[in-house]
């Protein structure tokens, strides 16, 4: 395996808060790996339905960018959404429950992998169609600011949502507004099938140039990069500025949902992401470079994980279906 | 403990397929994630991972193997110091198939298209009261003064629109409001429907209760995404968790010689989404009070106003803080030997009607429907008992539209009330014309009332 390129340790950060912050990334990006891990596996038996996008290979983006936020800040994403939420904090009894659909899902199993909500953890979706949640992100962001919360908005969308049109409708609002908004564009290089250079014309982080919305493209493997770009952007955004655009370099190993052949790229190509620059052997391997934790008490933080995981398996199957009376409930609020 | 590594389905509808080849020996260690299999169907070839680290202890099925059922023990994964002969006492797999999902049907859980209610239940609301005093005021001036004193009572509510502020609407519908508020809360958007009503969604969200103002309903088609998936169906799919207070607001139908293009009636659209209110107000006492109750609700309310009317003068009640209930019908004239259904401005031409029929001896009952989803389809049925007969009118298509609905409600609930079949009057089935007298025949006007009341009356038509 190639050396991995993490940054140095920033000067002014000590070292303890180093070891701590590091060792919580590689305990949340493992987390994020495993669970999704399992829910592939749970696919395969037939006790997850329809559609499920994994998020392997991507857990760096949204652990980086989740260390740099505040408990005030919203997070909405696409459906692609199983990591965002377990950043977030969701527990992953209650995700799982919901891939399964029993009544201890987060939506009471009448969601599904693409639509769960906490408002409790800001997280606010969970949007299954594709670049809808832009517009909507961008209204969390409004609302920031009417509230004058001092809390930003981090939309999330892939590279396949670039194109389209309500993403510039809500660049330009958020732009003449000046709403906290940080737009997150985790570009895994494929629109479902459709590789970029067949689907985006010209470089994604300058999508919003014309607006006057300053854009980054991020290393988005490795999780101590996403965060220090995160603080620039949510810095910028909190001040009043506006919106910022990062673009996060990434891939994700699996298909687009699961029965995705992934006829469209070489395996010699998945390859080399997952071989040479995936987010999790990079981070292990500095941690044990600097010393900063003990093979030991890594093997430790795994163990539990898998504990964690095998917990929320076991709970995604014993939880009950919703009853029958669900079916009926929460299409309005009784007035 | 040995764990076993089952045959994967790639799609909810596999249930076998062929071992195409294994990556990994026996022997070899296995880290999760790593692929040690690829399996084959007719359609598609694909990986399958490990899940778990261990050693890959036994494959028990060869590659090459057809027509391997899902769920079929493949091979088993030894854990970390673990030795072969663990296999010999190789448990089930530690992943069992659900039970629940398995269970025979409970007799409760019948499919919900079989499901319609034995009768209709009367709303349980109250009769409107009888106020001692009144305004006349604009239909516009009702909507403006809803929004003002809305906005007065809540500082989370704003009002979002293209022409909503410095040009004062562009029917002139938030006049003042952007001098009383501030363009803090009376912002002026850009024209990009879709945008801003995704935008308001998430501002709703986000704990504000937004009124968007659509120029016409006919611009909210680029935006029927973020109404229909975003707005309606959130709090189904969130559990209960995820509410979206939002006033979805603009003049609807058809106004006069603009073309097809900006001349239709979405009532129907809307009015079929389960998630979503569905208002149509026809005077001003009625766009005051509903707007009002609309604003107040914590769902995404479809509030459907005219052009036609917007000048239009009527008795409003004087009184502190007036509303009315969302999903009850208004009974705006008393009759004994037809109803008529309308809304919105078809209630005008109803009540014309009404008045002609009245000089040729025939007492129409004429109902303003107010809210068409809620449908008060008790208010209906009652005055049905009491004529039986019914014409239901609306400026749409006919196709599928309220008319039809009505139609179907009647044939469940009040169908041994009726005397005659039920008859509609509605546009023409096609897209509006421009020409004046092309437009004039498209659109129902009053002859065709009293010649549909005459049809259901089995008296000749004049």
């Amino acid at each position: 395996m190639a050396k991995p390129q993490l940054q140095p340790v920033a000067a002014n950060q000590q070292a303890p808060a180093r070891s701590t912050d590091l060792q919580r990334y590689y305990h949340d990006m493992l987390l994020i790996r495993r669970f999704e891990e399992k829910a592939g596996q749970l696919y395969g038996m037939g006790l997850i339905g329809g559609f499920c996008h994994l998020y392997i290979g991507q857990e760096a983006v949204v652990v980086g960018m989740q260390a740099a936020q505040k408990a005030v800040d919203s997070v909405i994403t696409s459906y692609r959404d199983h990591g965002h939420m377990l950043a977030a904090g969701m527990e992953s009894r209650g995700v799982m429950a919901e891939l399964t659909g029993r009544i201890g899902g987060y939506s009471h199993g009448k969601g599904g992998s693409m639509h769960m909500f906490s408002r409790e953890k800001n997280f606010y979706g969970g949007h299954g169609i594709v670049g809808a949640q832009v517009p909507i992100g961008t209204g969390l962001g409004f609302a920031h600011k009417y509230k004058n919360d001092g809390g930003v908005c981090l939309t999330y969308f892939g590279d396949g949502a670039v194109n389209q049109g309500q993403v510039y409708e809500s660049f330009n609002m958020a732009a003449l507004w000046k709403l906290p908004v940080v737009y997150v564009i985790e570009n895994n290089k494929y629109s479902m099938g459709t590789a970029q250079a067949r689907h985006a014309a010209g470089e994604l982080y300058k999508r919003g140039e014309p607006y006057g919305i300053p854009g980054k493209k991020v290393d988005g493997m490795d999780v101590v990069k996403v965060r220090e770009a995160a603080e620039e952007a949510l810095a910028y955004a909190r001040s009043g500025k506006g919106p910022m655009v990062l673009e996060m370099e990434t891939y994700r190993y699996r298909g687009h949902s699961m029965s995705d052949p992934a006829k469209y790229r070489t395996k010699e190509e998945v390859e080399e992401w997952r071989g040479k620059h995936d987010p999790i052997d990079a981070l292990r391997a500095i941690i044990l470079e600097e010393g900063v934790a003990t093979e030991e008490s890594l093997k430790e933080i795994e163990r539990k994980i898998k504990d964690v995981v095998a917990d929320a398996v076991e709970f995604a199957q014993t939880s009950p279906e919703p009853d029958p009376s669900e079916l009926w409930t929460d299409v309005l609020i009784e007035m | 403990m040995a764990i076993q590594i089952l045959m994967p389905a790639l799609s909810p509808t596999m249930t076998e397929g062929k071992i195409a080849r294994w990556l990994k020996k026996e022997g070899d260690a296995v880290k999760a994630g790593q692929v040690i299999a690829e399996i084959e169907t007719d359609k598609a070839t694909m990986e399958v991972e490990a899940v778990d680290e261990g050693v890959l202890g036994k494959i028990l099925i060869p590659a090459g193997t057809e027509n391997v059922k899902v769920n079929e023990p493949i091979a088993m994964l030894l854990e970390e110091g673990e030795k072969a002969d663990a296999l010999k006492n190789a448990p089930l797999p530690t992943i069992t198939k659900a039970v629940a999902s398995k269970e025979e049907p409970k007799a409760d859980a019948r499919p919900a298209l079989s499901v319609v209610p034995a009768a209709p239940q009367p709303a349980e609301i109250p009769e409107e009261k009888e106020y001692s005093k009144y305004v006349k005021l604009t239909v516009r001036d009702a909507l403006r003064d809803a929004m003002a004193e809305e906005m007065r009572r809540d500082p989370n509510i704003f009002l979002l629109g293209e022409e909503v502020a410095q040009y004062q609407g562009a029917y002139k519908v938030s006049q003042g409001l952007l001098q009383e508020f501030g363009d803090k809360r009376v912002v002026d958007s850009p024209i990009t429907e879709m945008g801003f009503a995704g935008l308001g969604v998430g501002a709703a969200f986000g704990g504000l209760s937004p009124i968007i103002e659509f120029m016409t309903m006919n611009f909210a088609m680029q935006a029927i995404d973020q109404i229909i998936n975003s707005a309606a169906k959130t709090l189904y799919m969130s559990g209960g968790q995820m509410g979206c207070p939002i006033v979805f607001r603009g003049p609807n139908g058809a106004a006069s010689r603009v073309g097809a293009q900006h001349s239709q009636c979405y009532a129907s659209w809307y009015a079929h989404v389960p998630g979503l209110k569905v208002v149509a107000p026809y005077d001003a006492a009625d766009a005051k009070g509903l707007l009002k109750t609309s604003i107040r609700d914590r769902n995404p309310v479809i509030f459907l106003e005219h052009e036609m009317m917007y000048g239009q003068s009527f008795d409003v009640p004087d009184e502190e803080d007036f509303t009315l209930p969302i999903g009850k019908a208004k009974v705006m004239r008393k009759g004994s030997d037809v109803t008529i259904v309308a809304f919105s401005r078809m209630v005008s031409h109803a009540l014309v009607a009404a008045e002609k029929l009245a000089e040729q001896g025939i007492q129409a009952e004429v109902i303003n429907l107010r809210s068409l989803r809620p449908l008060d389809t008790a208010t209906i049925v009652e005055s049905v008992k009491k004529t039986n007969r019914l014409v239901a009118v609306e400026e749409s298509w006919p196709f599928a539209g309220i008319g039809s609905e009505i139609a179907a409600q009647m044939m469940e609930h009040a169908f041994d009330y009726l005397d005659a079949p039920m008859a509609r009057v509605h546009g023409a089935d096609v897209p509006l014309p421009y020409a004046a007298n092309l437009e004039k025949m498209a659109l129902p006007q009053v002859e065709n009332i009293v010649d549909a009341v005459k049809q259901v009356c089995y008296r000749q038509a004049a």
